[in-house]
């Protein structure tokens, strides 16, 4: 016990002297040997990192290799190509309704994240500022309905576009897609309006402003991070989503991305790799260069629905 | 005294007027409700109704274009004696817990060597997440031509380090082609379970380390003793949504296998898509996506119950 305080100022001279920066969550870094940390922690992060990103890595090669050197790999190595083509983009924008598709499929993202926006600031906002009777019960419906999979109820939902006359629509998915998105953004939303502090509407109210201008005035401008975080992820669940876009849409014209790819480039043909893989990376794009703008705002959408 | 004469009787006045209309705008609950409106009328519509419509078809008879008949639980029946569906019940239960144990055993060794201090941090936590944000067709797509009979890049590698003489046909052997769609679940499924356990490791104190290093705690005690119990609410919830998630799966399968080689991979999910949708009988479909609720709430039970357990012994506070 008594040598404890010597101990304790030790430490601290080596925290200092190792890490002049002086960062509390890096401070024990410094336990470990180099060999150790290469053995420990760099060859297995490599290793993940690695097989995460190698069908991308993939996807890109063959979308621009040439169809010879695709299916000879015993002349060609299959790990790089030399000569690389554009044709397979060619064929895919120019001889193929790829472009229709990455219009259809915007076109439903944007609309559905719109929609479910606006319908969550709403609900978001009642539930945890204007706190009617019986908002707790409501909030923990919402979030139940966000435990409810696509894949149990397309087969009614079906039915029910049928009915309504939506079959083969795009608003079919645009008047779908909200049921995924709405119980997301309405908790993630529910968390950011939590932290605008109370006194701001106090002050709103006093002032007399009604309820609507204080939404539209202070709220949601302060709860911007939020909104971006929001849109953000919808609009990636949006253009990932499937079963619906399947079920509901039969006309090649009117597909969304995902659905025709799968659809109308998988033939018999041992040469469809190429556009295949084309595809697949031009319809990912889009949505790697907004999750690279956005990262943060992403992670914290991410987490921040999971952490409430 | 005028003056307080008149004062009441105006203010009565502007009582009665407001009544009506303003109790519309101005009442807390009548708010709340026009402001639940638009949410409520999407999930009512299309959630909450086709749920019950779900259920209620699986005790008819329907077929596309047709109108059912209430026909009691012949579907069901039909299933049980349906060695196919027993199969993708199988299949399901399988994929899920496999799946999911992996997912979450590399997810959190992955989260806790994201969690370390070296360079390019940042940079490599973008990275990690990708798989999730591509669309998943999209990835299974490259796992299809990955997993190619002839052309597979694995074989390719394999025979050349003289490991296997011949290509292995990874998605047309029954074995295999369930190894594969795991693994392509697992691929995609990793990277949300490990930022999201990464956003909790980094809410846990550094100082609690520093106590334990002190104490002449091993690196396993620290995880054991301190981060471990720390994590679990968090772990709770992150594999909620894995294994719902997991065990609902359908694009994954459906863009990599459609379910064969002789059924091996069909899911609940997708084998429901082949009898409704490609098949036309609705009810049966409706039946088998409605065998999958009992499943689904036993596992929010488990975590929520887990969940409740671990609060009540550390305390509510300490959430």
């Amino acid at each position: 016990m008594t040598d404890l305080p010597t101990t304790h100022v030790n430490l601290k001279g080596v925290l200092t002297a190792s890490a002049p920066t002086a960062d509390h969550s890096e401070g024990m870094s410094y336990l470990q040997s180099v060999p150790r940390r290469l053995v420990t922690l760099y060859l297995p992060l490599s290793i993940i990192v690695f097989v995460l990103l190698f069908p991308f890595y993939w996807m890109a090669l063959t979308a621009v290799k040439p169809d010879a050197q695709l299916l000879d790999m015993e002349t060609y190595s299959p790990f790089w190509t030399w000569n690389p083509t554009f044709k397979h983009f060619y064929k895919l924008l120019f001889e193929s309704h790829y472009p229709m598709w990455l219009w259809n499929t915007m076109y439903v993202a944007v609309c559905a994240t719109f929609l479910s926006i606006v319908a969550s600031v709403l609900a978001a906002y009642a539930i945890v500022r204007l706190r009617y009777k019986g908002a707790n019960l409501v909030g923990g419906l919402i979030f139940l309905a966000y435990l409810v999979p696509p894949s149990i109820l397309f087969i009614p939902l079906a039915t029910v576009v049928f009915q309504y006359g939506l079959f083969d629509s795009p608003l079919a998915l645009i008047l779908t897609y909200p049921t995924i998105l709405i119980p997301f953004s309405t908790w993630l939303l529910m968390g950011y309006f939590k932290t605008i502090p109370f006194e701001l509407e106090e002050c709103a109210l006093i002032d007399g402003a009604s309820r609507w201008q204080i939404l539209i005035k202070i709220v949601l401008p302060l709860a911007v991070p939020g909104l971006i975080s929001a849109f953000i992820f919808c609009f990636t669940l949006c253009w990932n989503e499937f079963i619906y876009a399947l079920t509901f849409l039969q006309s090649t014209a009117n597909k969304t991305v995902p659905v025709a790819i799968v659809n109308e480039f998988v033939d018999g043909d041992v040469y469809r790799w190429g556009s295949l893989m084309a595809g697949a990376l031009a319809g990912s794009l889009p949505l790697v260069i907004l999750y690279a703008f956005f990262v943060e705002h992403y992670v914290s959408a991410m987490t921040g629905a999971v952490k409430e | 005294m005028a003056d307080i004469a008149i004062a009441p009787r105006r203010a009565k006045t502007e009582v009665r007027e407001a009544t009506s209309w303003d109790q519309l705008k101005h009442n807390r609950n009548w708010l709340g409700f026009w402001f639940m409106v638009p949410a409520m009328a999407f999930l009512i519509l299309f959630l909450a109704y086709p749920l019950g419509l779900g259920i209620w078809l699986s005790f008819t008879d329907t077929k596309i274009g047709r109108v059912g008949q209430f026909i009691g639980i012949e579907n069901y029946e039909w299933l049980w004696d349906d060695a196919i569906f027993w199969l993708s019940v199988f299949n399901t239960l399988l994929y899920t817990f496999v799946a999911s144990a992996i997912k979450f055993g590399i997810g959190l060794y992955l989260a806790l060597l994201l969690n370390e201090n070296m360079p390019f941090k940042a940079m490599l936590r973008a990275a990690v997440l990708i798989p999730f944000i591509v669309p998943t067709v999209l990835s299974a797509l490259a796992f299809w031509w990955i997993f190619d009979s002839q052309f597979s890049i694995i074989s390719w590698s394999l025979k050349h380090l003289g490991i296997i003489n011949q290509n292995i046909n990874f998605l047309g052997d029954t074995t295999w082609a369930r190894i594969c769609v795991i693994f392509a679940n697992i691929w995609r499924g990793v990277p949300f379970v490990a930022i999201t356990l990464l956003a909790g490791l980094q809410t846990v104190s550094p100082s609690l380390y520093e106590a334990a290093t002190l104490d002449g705690a091993s690196r396993w005690q620290m995880f054991r003793h301190i981060t471990y119990p720390l994590l679990t609410p968090i772990i709770a919830v992150v594999m909620t949504f894995s294994v719902l998630f997991t065990f609902t799966d359908f694009q994954l399968i459906w863009a990599m296998t459609r379910g064969g080689p002789v059924n091996a991979t069909h899911l609940m999910a997708t084998l429901s898509y082949q009898r409704a949708i490609i098949a036309g009988q609705l009810g049966e479909g409706a039946a088998i996506a409605s065998a999958m609720i009992p499943f689904l709430l036993a596992a929010i039970m488990v975590s929520w119950f887990g969940l409740q357990r671990r609060k009540w012994q550390q305390g509510e506070n300490n959430d």
